[in-house]
C-alpha cells in the first residue's frame, strides 16, 4: 500500500531527526560532564601524560612524514605557478602562509582524527563491550574521570603541538627543495617569508584553529567510544563514525573559523 | 611501558612542540619586529597616497627605518595625513622630503625619505613639510597622450 509506505518513510525521517537532536544534546552534556570531571584527571598527571604519549608521541611519525612531503610538493607546485608570473621570490611566503594558516591545522587534524581519534574510540568502546567500565563503576571508580577525561585532555594538548610541528617540518623541507633543488635564493626566501607572515593574525590564528580541531576531534572520539553499542560490530561502527564525523567536523569548522578570522584582512 | 620512559618521551614531545611554535614565531613570522623598539612619530601630508597601506615600510636610502602607523583624511584640506613610527636610532633633518614610491612596477608601496641639509632635526610629532605624492600610472599615461596630441604637427589635410 503506497500510503502505508509513505507513512513509514515519514516516520523514519522523524525518528532520524529526533535521534540526531538527542545525540547532539547528549554530546553537549557529555562535554560538560568531561569538563566537570577534569580536575581529578589533571590532579593525577600520570593518567594524562600516558594519553599524551599514545595520542601525541606515537602520532609524531605520520605527522612529521606528511609535513615533509606536503612541504616539498607545495614548494615544487608553488614555484611552477609563481614563476609564470615572475613571482618566484614569493615562494617562501606562499608556502609558509598556506602551511601556517590552513594545511598545518587541517591536515594534522585529519591525520590526528584517523590515527589517534580512532584508537581512542576503539579503546573506550572495547572497554565498554568487555564491561570494564561497568566494573569500574562497581568499584566506585568514576570511568568519566579515570578513562574519558585523561584521553580527552591528552588529545587536546597534543593537537596544537602536532600542528605546529607539521608546519615547521613543512617549511623546513620547502626550504630544502626551494633553495637546494630549484635554486631560489636563501636570503630572499627567508626575508620575504618573515615580511609576509605576521605573528598576530597568521600564526596565532593557526594555533587557535588547531586547538579548536583538537577539542572537536577528541570530543567526537570519546563520545563515540562511550556510546558505542557493546558488540564487536558496534565498536567497528563507532570507530568508523569517529573518523568520518571527525574529518567532516574539521573541514566544516575550518571554513567557519576562516570566515571569521581572515574576513576583511585584505581591506585592512 | 615504564612510567618514567613515558614521562620522558612526553617531555621531549612537549619541548619540541613548544620549540616549533617559537620557531614559527621568530623565524617564519616577524614577532621580533613586533616587539616594540622605541620609536617616535612623524607626520606628513600627501595629496594622494596611491596604494599605501598600514604597516608599510618607511625607508631612507633603501633601509627600512620605520613603519606607517596611521592613515587619515584631513577633513578640511582633503589631504591624506600619514603618521609614521620611526626607530629612535634615526634622526631626520627638518627639510626631509617624504615621497610615496613603489618597488618595481608591481611591488609594495612604501614611503621614501630623502634627507636634506638642515642642521635642525625633526622631533617626536613633527611634520615633514615637503612631500611628493604617489605617481598614478593612469594620470601619467593620459598626460603623455594629451601632450603628444597637442604638440603633434597638424595633419596634412588640415594644413590647407
Amino acid at each position: 500500500m503506497p500510503a502505508d509506505a509513505l507513512g513509514r518513510g515519514v516516520r523514519r525521517l522523524g525518528a532520524g531527526t529526533i535521534n540526531a537532536v538527542v545525540r547532539i544534546g547528549y554530546a553537549a552534556r557529555f562535554f560538560v560532564a568531561i569538563l566537570t570531571h577534569s580536575p581529578q584527571s589533571i590532579l593525577r598527571v600520570g593518567l594524562t601524560t600516558r594519553e599524551i604519549y599514545f595520542a601525541g608521541v606515537l602520532s609524531l611519525v605520520i605527522i612529521l612524514l606528511s609535513g615533509l612531503f606536503v612541504g616539498m610538493v607545495l614548494a615544487l607546485q608553488g614555484f611552477d605557478v609563481l614563476e609564470k608570473y615572475g613571482a618566484g621570490d614569493s615562494l617562501g611566503v606562499f608556502v609558509a602562509l598556506s602551511l601556517v594558516r590552513e594545511l598545518g591545522p587541517v591536515v594534522a587534524g585529519l591525520l590526528f582524527a584517523s590515527r589517534a581519534g580512532s584508537a581512542i574510540t576503539a579503546e573506550i568502546g572495547l572497554m565498554k563491550t568487555t564491561d570494564q567500565l561497568a566494573a569500574m563503576e562497581m568499584m566506585a571508580v568514576d570511568p568519566l574521570s579515570r578513562i574519558v577525561a585523561p584521553r580527552f585532555w591528552g588529545g587536546v594538548i597534543s593537537m596544537p603541538l602536532l600542528a605546529a610541528l607539521f608546519s615547521v617540518v613543512g617549511v623546513f623541507f620547502e626550504n630544502i627543495v626551494g633553495v637546494r633543488l630549484i635554486g631560489a635564493d636563501s636570503g630572499t626566501f627567508w626575508g620575504n617569508m618573515r615580511a609576509g607572515v605576521g605573528f598576530w593574525p597568521d600564526i596565532t590564528n593557526g594555533i587557535i584553529k588547531s586547538c579548536v580541531f583538537g577539542v572537536a576531534v577528541c570530543l567526537i572520539a570519546v563520545f563515540e567510544g562511550y556510546t558505542a553499542k557493546p558488540t564487536a560490530e558496534g565498536v567497528a561502527t563507532a570507530t568508523t563514525r569517529t573518523v568520518v564525523i571527525g574529518s567532516l567536523a574539521i573541514l566544516a569548522l575550518d571554513f567557519v573559523l576562516t570566515v571569521f578570522m581572515f574576513r576583511g584582512m585584505g581591506a585592512k | 611501558m615504564n612510567r618514567t620512559t613515558i614521562d620522558f618521551w612526553v617531555g621531549i614531545f612537549v619541548l619540541i612542540g613548544i620549540g616549533a611554535v617559537v620557531f614559527l614565531a621568530l623565524r617564519v613570522g616577524n614577532l621580533t619586529s613586533l616587539t616594540t623598539t622605541p620609536s617616535y612619530r612623524l607626520e606628513a601630508h600627501f595629496d594622494n597616497i596611491g596604494g599605501l597601506k598600514l604597516r608599510a615600510p618607511v625607508k631612507a636610502a633603501g633601509v627600512a627605518v620605520g613603519r606607517v602607523d596611521r592613515i587619515q583624511l584631513d577633513p578640511r584640506s582633503y589631504e591624506a595625513v600619514v603618521t609614521m613610527r620611526i626607530d629612535n636610532g634615526y634622526q631626520f633633518s627638518k627639510d626631509t622630503i617624504a615621497s610615496i614610491l613603489t618597488s618595481g612596477l608591481l611591488g609594495e608601496v612604501y614611503i621614501g625619505l630623502a634627507v636634506g641639509g638642515d642642521p635642525q632635526m625633526l622631533a617626536d610629532g613633527g611634520q615633514i613639510g615637503k612631500t611628493q605624492s604617489a605617481v598614478v600610472l593612469e594620470k601619467l599615461i593620459s598626460q603623455f597622450m594629451f601632450d603628444k596630441a597637442s604638440s603633434a604637427p597638424a595633419p596634412a589635410g588640415a594644413a590647407k
